[in-house]
């Protein structure tokens, strides 16, 4: 028997898209946009002004709060202004504009520091968060705090699931980066000052799984690296948690009440580049698919470059795109335009031709209970639905809506079509 | 995408992919996969069984389309579910039942048994069973009136169910026929007396088997009602304990139609899986008790039916424990 949790589907995963390519640098853009909020928690503080130089790497936004992460530019230019721009979460925010001098001068407070095996947990904690680093799976939690439980646990896992369909940014992270992780990993485990440390990997990413045996041996690491089922939602925290360890999250709790902490794999590297080469968050790997672009790839990407640059790098085929998803097909988010910037919690961008759609008209829920058979909460998401459908939120909260994990999988299988976790979503607003 | 081009882009929430299936797809599949049974019974009962179905799934069709009409609603004939339970209902006719009360079953069953609890999803009977047992209590005669496998002149002969329970109950008022005088192939094969689409079994678990290969029915209803019964007349069903011909009693009746077919009727049986179970054991029970005690040879319909009723208090009761919590 393979690791796994309850509930979940196996799902068409159209990973081959970008599987085999190698990951390459986008060029340079003329132009980035710095959105102050790209992370859960408070807006970072500016603290640079129009008509300021900066380089790469230097901080143009300070986190003055305790759950909060600074910005950084992520190419050298002028600070050309700072204004409400359209965001691809939170819809719109006050972002810096930054136009390149086409210089790409680094931050002289980038350079690679050598004696970093000495550092202690605490000055390894400042640099995380002075990085700026979030979790990069998509949360965008600041990743010093979640370092920093305020409960003792015992174990660390990666999380290099990736589980979402067409995406493979953490995929090619293992294959290109594998050391590199490994080293990240040393440096997170004395922070966390735990023995236990797995990495998840799906069992459909034998390549990956091979590779990083092959380096945990090679450096004589105590690290497990274990297959896991290939299942959505196999790298959601909880099922990733259960499926390794065996351990239930409390209901309404975090990782850290099951002792355990969880780190996106990207996540784990950015942290190896702040500490060892001194370099913040201001790039990242992310997958441009769909089959509607002639040349999906995986791309190094500067944070704050537009998705439409990025989209005509890929050269959009000849079918009209009808959906820009940021993420993976099953929690991303469609957009409404294209004038979006990456952020940190992009991994990929996702175009579906008209074809591709699903939008199918509503029916009446035939009560056939495969909703009830994917759960990985083991909720009863078409009793949530029609509560919703009827206005009944009140009768909803017997059905646990703040369990549900939104990962879509009851409206993916739902044959009548039902919109069930956009309904759940609603229930939550309603209810809280 | 350039920028002086206008892009239409659709924005709503994810997922943003779909599974093929639809209701039409499972409804349809269900319905292909009940047609062998169908044809074998023109091959063993003649052609008046292709006028029943046809018939039985034209009705059912057109109170549906009327319905929808009356209630100036979208047609919801392309989901295919009243095609579905008509032809449910013709198999659970007698071969040689007249078209106009095969029409009123129709009617009945559509309208009583679906669309007054509020169309395809609300209603708490399956719906094909509520049309026949309508019948059943309706007409009693014309719904017990069997006609002999392969004769052309309408001759009678009873079920092997009425047989047995003639015999087991003691009546022995068809003392001169023996439950003995059908083989188990006989009986597989569909070669006896009974409802159109019951009698053929190897038939019915051919489409059975698509549908759980399929996923579009899972094996714990059937296991559990077909299992249920088993049991129970080994127990009950022979002379002393433990000696009950339960062979005889599974392929007999409307067992195997109504474990595959009827029990695993989404919208009015319960949703978990250990629900489901329980469902099936209170099917198994209520059938095994009419079929030997009760005052019709055969109970497959009512168990259903009952179980029906019972199946929301079961989905209440099987509950999944939500995920990290601790009750």
């Amino acid at each position: 028997m393979m690791l796994s949790f309850c509930g979940g589907k196996h799902l068409s995963s159209y990973k081959q898209l970008t599987k085999d390519k190698p990951i390459k640098d986008f060029p340079l853009p003329k132009q980035v946009v710095l959105p102050l909020i790209q992370h859960i928690g408070a807006p970072a503080e500016v603290l640079v002004k129009v008509g300021d130089l900066v380089k790469t790497g230097t901080k143009i936004a300070e986190a003055k709060k305790l759950i909060s992460s600074p910005v950084h530019s992520s190419i050298s230019g002028t600070v050309s202004k700072i204004v409400d721009a359209p965001h691809p979460v939170l819809g719109k925010c006050k972002s810096i504009y930054i136009d390149s001098d086409g210089l790409d001068t680094f931050d002289p407070a980038i350079v690679k520091r050598n004696n970093y095996a000495n550092l202690s947990k605490d000055e390894l904690l400042a640099i995380i968060k002075s990085a700026g680093i979030v979790g990069l799976g998509g949360a965008a939690f600041p990743t010093c705090v979640k370092l920093n439980p305020p409960c003792p646990i015992d174990s660390f896992i990666i999380n290099a699931v990736e589980c979402e369909p067409y995406l493979n940014c953490d995929f090619r992270l293992m294959l290109e980066r594998t050391e590199d992780i490994l080293q990240g990993i040393l440096l997170v485990k004395r922070i966390l000052n735990v023995d236990n440390v797995f990495i998840g990997i799906e069992a459909d990413k034998p390549q990956a799984i091979a590779v990083m045996r092959t380096a945990v041996r090679k450096l004589n690491l105590a690290i497990d690296v274990v297959s896991l089922k290939t299942k959505y939602p196999q790298g959601a925290e909880k099922q990733l948690i259960k499926a390794v360890l065996g351990r239930e999250v409390p209901s309404g709790k975090l990782p850290f009440d099951a002792g355990v902490v969880v780190n996106n794999v990207a996540t784990i590297l950015s942290v190896y580049d702040a500490v060892a080469l001194s370099k913040p968050l201001y790039e990242r790997v992310i997958t441009v698919t769909g089959k509607a672009l002639k040349e999906p790839a995986n791309l190094k990407v500067r944070i704050g470059t537009k998705f439409k640059e990025i989209i005509a790098y890929c050269h959009v085929g000849t079918k009209p795109v009808s959906k820009i998803i940021m993420g993976g097909p099953m929690m991303g988010l469609a957009q409404f335009t294209d004038d979006l910037p990456v952020i940190k919690g992009t991994s990929g961008i996702l175009l579906l031709a008209e074809d591709e759609g699903c939008e199918f008209e509503q029916q009446p829920c035939i009560r056939c209970g495969r909703c009830v058979d994917v759960c990985p909460m083991r909720l009863l998401p078409y009793a949530l639905s029609l509560c919703a459908q009827k206005r009944s939120f009140d009768l909803a909260r017997a059905y646990n809506p703040f369990d549900c994990i939104e990962c879509g999988l009851c409206t993916y299988v739902c044959p009548a079509n039902r919109k069930i976790v956009e309904q759940i979503k609603l229930t939550k607003i309603v209810l809280k | 995408m350039k920028n002086d081009q206008k892009i239409c882009l659709t924005v709503n929430c994810a997922p943003h992919i779909h599974t093929q299936e639809s209701v039409a797809k499972i409804m349809w599949t269900v319905f292909f996969c009940l047609i062998p049974a169908g044809i074998v019974s023109i091959y063993i009962f003649g052609w008046a069984c292709l006028w029943i179905m046809l018939t039985a799934v034209l009705s059912a069709g057109f109170t549906e389309y009327l319905s929808c009409v009356l209630q100036k609603k979208k047609s919801t004939l392309a989901d295919g579910s009243a095609f579905l339970t008509g032809l449910l209902l013709a198999y659970n006719l007698p071969p040689h039942s007249p078209l106009w009360m095969v029409f009123l079953g129709s009617f009945v069953a559509i309208l009583f048994g679906k669309v007054l609890f509020g169309g395809l999803g609300s209603n708490i009977f399956n719906p094909a069973l509520v049309g026949r047992v309508f019948l059943v209590v309706s007409f009693p005669a014309l719904m017990t009136h069997w006609p002999k496998p392969f004769s052309v002149d309408a001759v009678t002969a009873p079920t092997p169910l009425a047989i047995f329970k003639d015999g087991f109950s003691g009546t022995n008022v068809l003392a001169d026929l023996s439950v003995n005088s059908y083989s188990y192939l006989d009986l597989f094969l569909g070669f006896r007396g009974g409802c159109i689409g019951e009698v053929c079994i190897i038939a019915l678990l051919s489409g059975a088997l698509y549908l759980l290969v399929k996923g579009y029915i899972s094996w714990h209803i059937p296991v559990s009602f077909i299992g249920t019964v088993a049991i129970f007349s080994w127990i009950f069903a022979g002379g002393t304990f433990f000696r009950g011909d339960f062979i005889f009693h599974l392929l007999c009746g409307g067992l195997i139609l109504g474990a595959f077919f009827m029990a695993t009727d989404y919208v009015t049986g319960p949703m978990t899986k250990k629900g489901k179970l329980i469902f099936g054991v209170g099917c198994g029970l209520i059938t095994s008790v009419i079929r030997l005690w009760g005052g019709y040879p055969e109970g497959v319909s009512f168990s259903i039916l009952i179980m029906n009723a019972a199946a929301p208090l079961i989905d209440r009761f099987t509950m999944p424990k939500v995920f990290g919590k601790l009750k």
